[in-house]
């Protein structure tokens, strides 16, 4: 494998690489018959060294344009005809406003405000600048008779239009490229900034210029000028205008959302897609209305919505996004194979490349100069070089080119030729250069630091500072009216649009101190291992935070879950969260499940800090197992004593199959069934009011079935990580077996009049051996009845806890015995079936006993209801 | 355009024009005949809304004064003009401009240093806090953040923030752009 050794060369360069490459080197001398393997291995292991060191030079972008302009070429080499185009109205549509609404939601905003004028200068000045004079000297090309091409018919409108549409700075393109080059703040957001808020420029020069076309040189008349101008700032404006008026309409909307938590990221994306579509539909700037909404609206909607919503927000829109985007750039790709919408020509290809790049360049230098006149911190060249360098054209473009008029623009083919070659040109040469030459040039790189509290804190008072100086100098500028903007917005607006909760605890200081505390709990977790307990939060590291109950680290980790992370960058390690969450449910089920007995003291958890916690934990277990088995032996006795008909109406209902008991809840469902029907009314309700209050141990019997069983399995009773169980009573608390003891008399002597227990534990072992010493003399018919029993409580036990079974075993059971109707049998066969659906809960139940003294049991229970 | 920040020194009437009809009345190109008082700074409507405002006026007056000059006063605003290029490399050894890194980052410490002993201390610090944060928020909870905010800069474990532990803490603020102002375009 010639091409192996050849890969195998340059992925030994990298530090690291040397002894895996050598050892495998190795591995293919020693052993000869290694080749299978090394077949298998080799591959792989290149493509993952490759893959990381092709993503660290090549832009995200680039493969994508390359991988889509392979698939191009499968394409139509198997289907003969190019297909999948990158369509304009798909692309407007559908495409590009999950990255502009992203962009403009994550935009952020300080920064972006405090750069708005170097912005908006780039954004329409540049813009215009570089459309008209690159128009204007393409048609001078032209015009000098350099495009050998015949075929280019175009007048100066013709290459002020295609100007217009190739001079735009794209934000896709940007985006992809720039996040990947990391460069400073500023510079960055005034590239990106540019490249989304020239939008307006773009669709109005567009517009104009192809109406001019249309209508043709000579009907052109000075009013159509002016009107332009004025269009321009009816478009921009109104699309900034529609995007505000939406994101007023979704703060106001999430701020009434408490109770439908669930639809509130579905508001955030519907309303940010109807501004869209609103200003698309009215021709405004739609990507201007898209970016002021998410701009606008995120303070507010990020303190109205819930974690939870928050998080989704932001991750759907990141992935969102990020689709649009790689389906933008492979469709990208794929468009351009088609061969029969372009035709070339050099000049006019090299012409344009050749254009917007000075163009673009002496447009920064003009513009900076004037800038920086004015900005506080200058930008400096090489500042500039990027700026002019990072320029990239993108779908956009190529959107726009597309929708051209063949009829009206007779050149556009030959526009969609160069448009192609621009976009690739700059997303491909442009976009692998520019890392190298940010780091050629020093340019100063951003730093992703999360924000310290001292920073916030300090920042603010700097703020505060510079307000109030530019107010006693008498001045007022950008601070003054930030700080005129920050009054207002938190006299009405905040006030207006978000909910009362939120806008108390609304503080930005308060908002940093917030995260650090999750992002300390997280880190926290994942070093502190699986045992997370309040005790341990509490305790030395962290000692400034206990005091604070309302918002102690605990606390925060109980609600927001997984929704710390809140800036941008932390996405990255988010990697956390998976462990946390891990964490969090074990700790949940350490905290409720009980402990075997040796545990106790090793393992610690806040439920069992104290040792008479220990005891508590035996006396509820006991307390459940004991009234299990009260409870199994009250139902055969009252099915005996009072309810004959009662279970021939369950019989019949289940012969028909109608099971109201059954419920999903597996190991419940058999006990529900032997509970009578009295009781099941209140079951309902009073389990559904035990979910909410965690474990509440109350006397009646079928809710302690119930609990017993959810406590230990389910996670779903126990949420919240302190349910320190209540007592039912305090007289229970205080004397946990008096209330309990009274509670059961009263309970066991209404019922089975027979045995009314003293005491617990001598009721128990009074149970237990009364049991035992009927059932050592079996009787003729349940003896019968046992070997009846005895196959399917065999297959039972393994699957412990099936539901199916014990309705199948009902099922096949009673014709037989109905047929029989003798009396003593068809009253014990009830029983009989329903110990047998019991039958899983005490296995499961009472490992310890086992199989031989449930069997006892149950046929001591047929026993006694013979009694 | 007056570049009245370079040569502080030396009044020019344009800038005095420019910077405060209110606070000063300058009748000749070099003297400053008024000065204003810690009220005539109380007076002004947008100070007494800023959380800031008082401690930012006690940084105008020196140590015990309740008047300051016009010379005084250009001192303290030096601290918040922007820093050219052509400082930057020049003048290494001269001593240090007001308006350097170090010089504007001592202008914001002072403000919460009140005893002057070069360290913000739990008190000073919570004292600030209070100013800055709004009421809904407890003592107790800005306690912790004051606490937290202090163990983050901290270094040599005395529960204050020294000057240095201050600038160490901002060292990657951007506070020659947040500290400054540009006052005449």
């Amino acid at each position: 494998r010639p091409w192996a050794g050849q890969i195998c060369g340059p992925s030994m360069g990298f530090p690291g690489t040397e002894g895996l490459g050598g050892l495998l080197l190795t591995c293919r001398v020693l052993c000869p018959c290694a080749p299978l393997a090394d077949a298998h291995i080799l591959p792989s292991l290149l493509v993952f060294h490759l893959s990381r060191k092709v993503t660290s030079v090549v832009p995200e972008s680039c493969l994508l344009i390359l991988l889509g302009l392979g698939l191009g070429g499968i394409v139509l080499a198997v289907a003969k005809k190019p297909k999948y185009q990158l369509e304009p109205n798909m692309f407007f549509l559908f495409l590009l406003p999950p990255i502009v609404l992203d962009s403009g939601y994550f935009m952020p905003s300080r920064l972006f405000f405090d750069n708005i004028g170097a912005i908006l200068t780039y954004a329409v000045v540049g813009t215009l600048w570089n459309s008209f004079t690159t128009g204007t000297a393409l048609w001078g090309l032209h015009q000098a008779g350099l495009m050998a091409d015949p075929g280019v018919e175009a007048g100066l409108m013709d290459f002020l239009l295609f100007g217009s549409l190739i001079s735009a700075v794209d934000p896709v393109a940007v985006l992809a490229v720039f996040e990947e080059v990391h460069v400073n703040e500023t510079l960055f957001i005034i590239v990106f900034g540019e490249s989304l808020l020239n939008d307006a420029v773009t669709v109005v020069l567009y517009k104009v210029f192809n109406s001019f076309v249309e209508l043709g040189p000579a009907h052109i008349h000075a009013t159509d000028y002016v009107k332009g101008v004025a269009s321009f700032f009816l478009v921009s404006l109104g699309g900034t205008a529609v995007g505000l008026l939406f994101a007023f309409l979704l703060a106001l909307i999430t701020r009434f959302t408490k109770r439908v938590r669930i639809i509130e990221p579905l508001f955030v994306f519907l309303l940010a897609y109807v501004a869209y579509l609103a200003a698309e539909m009215v021709s405004l700037s739609a990507i201007l209305a898209v970016t002021f909404c998410g701009i606008c609206c995120k303070k507010y909607v990020e303190a109205n919505i819930s974690q939870k919503s928050r998080t989704t927000v932001k991750y759907t829109m990141k992935t969102l996004a990020s689709s649009s985007e790689t389906i933008i750039f492979m469709f990208l790709g794929m468009s351009a194979v088609d061969t029969s919408k372009w035709t070339w020509d050099t000049a006019l290809v090299l012409g344009t490349l050749f254009f917007i790049l000075l163009f673009r360049a002496v447009g920064v230098v003009l513009q900076t100069y004037v800038l920086n006149r004015f900005r506080l911190i200058p930008l400096d060249r090489i500042d500039q070089v990027v700026m002019s360098y990072g320029g990239l054209r993108g779908a956009v473009a190529f959107a726009l080119v597309i929708l051209l008029d063949e009829a009206k623009v007779k050149a556009k083919d030959y526009f969609v030729a160069t448009t192609i070659v621009v976009v690739f040109f700059t997303v491909i040469v442009q976009g692998l250069t520019i890392k190298p030459l940010v780091t050629w040039l020093k340019v100063k790189r951003s730093d992703h630091h999360k924000p310290t509290l001292n920073e916030e804190l300090h920042e603010h008072a700097f703020d505060h500072i510079l307000a109030a100086v530019e107010d006693i100098v008498g001045h007022h500028g950008y601070h003054y009216w930030r700080d005129k903007w920050e009054q207002f917005d938190k006299k009405y607006l905040s006030q207006l649009l978000m909910r009362k909760s939120a806008y108390k605890l609304r503080d930005e200081i308060w908002d940093v101190y917030y995260k650090l505390n999750i992002r300390d709990a997280i880190s926290f977790v994942d070093q502190g291992g699986h045992v997370l307990s309040a005790a341990k939060l509490a305790l030395p590291s962290m000692p400034s935070r206990t005091s604070m109950s309302e918002s102690s680290v605990t606390n925060l980790l109980r609600e927001s879950g997984s929704g710390a992370c809140l800036d941008l960058q932390v996405i990255d390690t988010v990697r956390s969260r998976r462990d946390k969450e891990d964490a969090a449910m074990h700790h949940v089920l350490r905290g409720s499940l009980y402990k075997p007995r040796r545990r106790y003291k090793a393992s610690y958890s806040r439920h069992f800090i104290s040792p008479d916690k220990q005891e508590r934990q035996d006396k509820e277990i006991f307390r459940q197992n004991m009234k299990r088995r009260l409870e199994t032996f009250k139902s055969t006795k009252h099915n005996v004593c009072s309810s004959k008909s009662k279970a021939r109406l369950k019989e019949k209902g289940r012969k028909k199959g109608i099971h109201p008991p059954y419920t999903p809840c597996v190991a419940a469902a058999p006990v529900l069934v032997t509970v009578s029907s009295d009781e099941e009314e209140s079951d309902s309700s009073e389990t559904e009011r035990e979910d909410d209050e965690g474990i509440v141990f109350i006397a009646r019997a079928t809710d302690e079935v119930l609990q017993g069983k959810t406590t230990p399995g389910s996670l779903d009773v126990c949420p919240s990580p302190c349910i320190i169980p209540p007592s039912p009573t305090l007289a229970e608390k205080e004397l946990p077996w008096k209330g309990d003891q009274a509670d059961l008399a009263v309970y066991v002597s209404s019922e089975t009049t027979k045995i009314v227990p003293v005491d617990m534990q001598k009721a128990w072992n009074q149970s237990i051996s009364s049991l035992e010493s009927i059932a050592s003399p079996p009787g003729i018919e349940t003896g019968a009845q046992h070997r009846r029993f005895a196959r399917p409580m065999l297959e039972k036990q393994p699957q412990s806890a099936s539901q199916a079974t014990p309705e199948q075993i009902s099922r096949f059971q009673f014709p037989s015995h109905i047929s029989k109707s003798s009396r003593s049998k068809s009253d014990s066969s009830p029983e009989g079936v329903e110990q047998q659906e019991l039958q899983p809960l005490m296995g499961t139940e009472e490992q310890g006993r086992g199989l031989p003294s449930a069997e006892h049991r149950r046929l001591a229970f047929s026993r006694a209801s013979h009694i | 355009m007056c570049r009245m920040f370079q040569c502080y020194t030396e009044v020019n009437c344009d800038a005095c024009r420019c910077l405060t009809d209110e606070l000063f009345v300058v009748e000749h190109a070099r003297t400053a005949i008024l000065q204003p008082t810690r009220e005539d700074f109380q007076r002004i409507p947008e100070l007494a809304i800023n959380p800031l405002g008082d401690r930012i006026i006690n940084a105008f007056f020196p140590e015990g004064e309740d008047q300051v000059n016009f010379r005084g006063f250009m001192r303290t605003l030096a601290h918040f003009r922007p820093i050219e290029d052509n400082e930057k490399s020049k003048d290494q050894n001269g001593p240090e401009p007001l308006n350097s890194r170090s010089n504007k980052l001592h202008f914001a410490f002072r403000l919460y240093d009140l005893d002057k002993d070069d360290k913000i201390s739990r008190d000073e610090l919570l004292q600030v806090l209070r100013m800055m944060v709004g009421v809904n928020i407890s003592d107790e909870q800005l306690g912790s953040i004051a606490d937290r905010t202090i163990q983050e800069a901290d270094q040599d474990g005395d529960c204050a923030i020294s000057f240095a532990e201050f600038v160490k803490v901002l060292e990657k603020v951007d506070v020659e752009q947040k500290m400054s102002i540009r006052f005449l375009h």
